[in-house]
């Protein structure tokens, strides 16, 4: 039995800097995400519209509803940035279905995003009640709670970014798990036929672990990123009112 | 060299009997999700109409008070995986 669970590979170093796997794989993602939005929005007509056009309208008005149904129609502007989010999150997630290391199963991609939601619902803030009323709203409702404020805002990124993390990395684990049972399952099942060929056919890790990868990596990455986005909406939007 | 192989192992062991004990926070939002989706339940029974909206609600009320577990799994994962403890040694 050798299982081995490890994080994110170092892949390379450039000038010191160690690029993992989870870097790499952003690349990719990002690239994926941007050939995806150029190839979508291509060649937009009025008129007779293409099936690709109607698709990428589907997909607008499915994310433009959502973040007007959420955050009202005052905060359109932070739709591209709940989109990207959107995206980078799912893909990051359904990447672990070509093989790849999950994006989301590092706690630093998740990190990133969630640092990032907080400077967002910070600026929001000063921006919408100056910096005096921001400080103050630490103090409210009373000035003898302000340590609690304090730590219920630095625990908010926390626990958004090990929500994702947690969820992602469980379905790594397991799967890894499950591979490694299904392979010695198989290996009693077929270990008695003298052929050594045949006695090392993993033959119940073809199709199995399939239904483990329906819920961990399609169900689970997507509602994580609706999750994600959910909650910096919800985030941004009460702190600008 | 004997008595830091014993203490490593007893580090290790220390390990794997708190990554099991913090997976006992698993009981809450086990309780909590499966109380969630009883009263989904009974609302979509109440009023099917509303089924989606139902439906997406209760998934993000879940995956929010999901989020205690994952901190237990979190743990769990450090000191199976990472030992924090070894180095201390």
């Amino acid at each position: 039995m050798n299982i081995e669970i490890t994080g994110p590979k170092v892949m390379f170093e450039i000038a010191g800097i160690r690029i993992t796997e989870t870097v790499v794989n952003g690349w990719i993602v990002i690239l994926l995400v941007s050939i995806l939005s150029y190839f979508l929005t291509r060649n937009l007509q009025t008129k007779n519209p293409s099936k690709r056009q109607l698709v990428t309208e589907k997909i607008y008005f499915m994310l433009m509803n959502l973040v007007t149904g959420v955050m009202g129609k005052k905060w359109v502007r932070f739709a591209p940035y709940i989109c990207a989010l959107f995206a980078y999150s799912m893909f990051g997630s359904l990447i672990s279905l070509t093989g790849l290391r999950a994006v989301t199963g590092d706690l630093s991609t998740t990190a990133a995003m969630a640092v990032l939601t907080t400077i967002m619902v910070i600026v929001t803030h000063i921006r919408t009640k100056g910096v005096g009323g921001w400080l103050k709203s630490y103090a409210e409702p009373v000035a003898v709670i302000t340590p609690i404020n304090i730590i219920s805002e630095i625990a908010n990124p926390v626990s958004m970014a090990f929500r994702h993390f947690g969820n992602i990395a469980a379905g790594i684990v397991i799967t890894s798990l499950m591979y490694a049972a299904l392979a010695a399952a198989s290996n009693l099942l077929l270990g008695w036929i003298p052929v050594e060929f045949i006695a090392n056919i993993p033959i119940l890790q073809v199709g199995i672990p399939a239904v483990l990868s329906i819920y961990f990596d399609l169900f689970t990455g997507f509602l994580q990123a609706y999750i994600i986005c959910m909650l910096t909406m919800v985030n941004v939007s009460g702190a600008g009112e | 060299m004997e008595s830091t192989m014993l203490a490593k192992a007893i580090v290790m062991a220390g390990s794997a009997i708190g990554a099991g004990l913090a997976m006992i926070a698993g009981i809450g939002p086990g309780i909590g999700q499966g109380f969630a989706a009883g009263k989904a339940a009974e609302a979509v029974g109440r009023q099917p109409e509303a089924k989606g909206d139902i439906t997406s609600t209760m998934l993000f009320g879940c995956a929010v008070a999901e989020s205690t577990g994952i901190y237990g799994l979190v743990v769990a994962m450090i000191l199976l995986f990472v030992n924090p403890f070894i180095g201390k040694l």
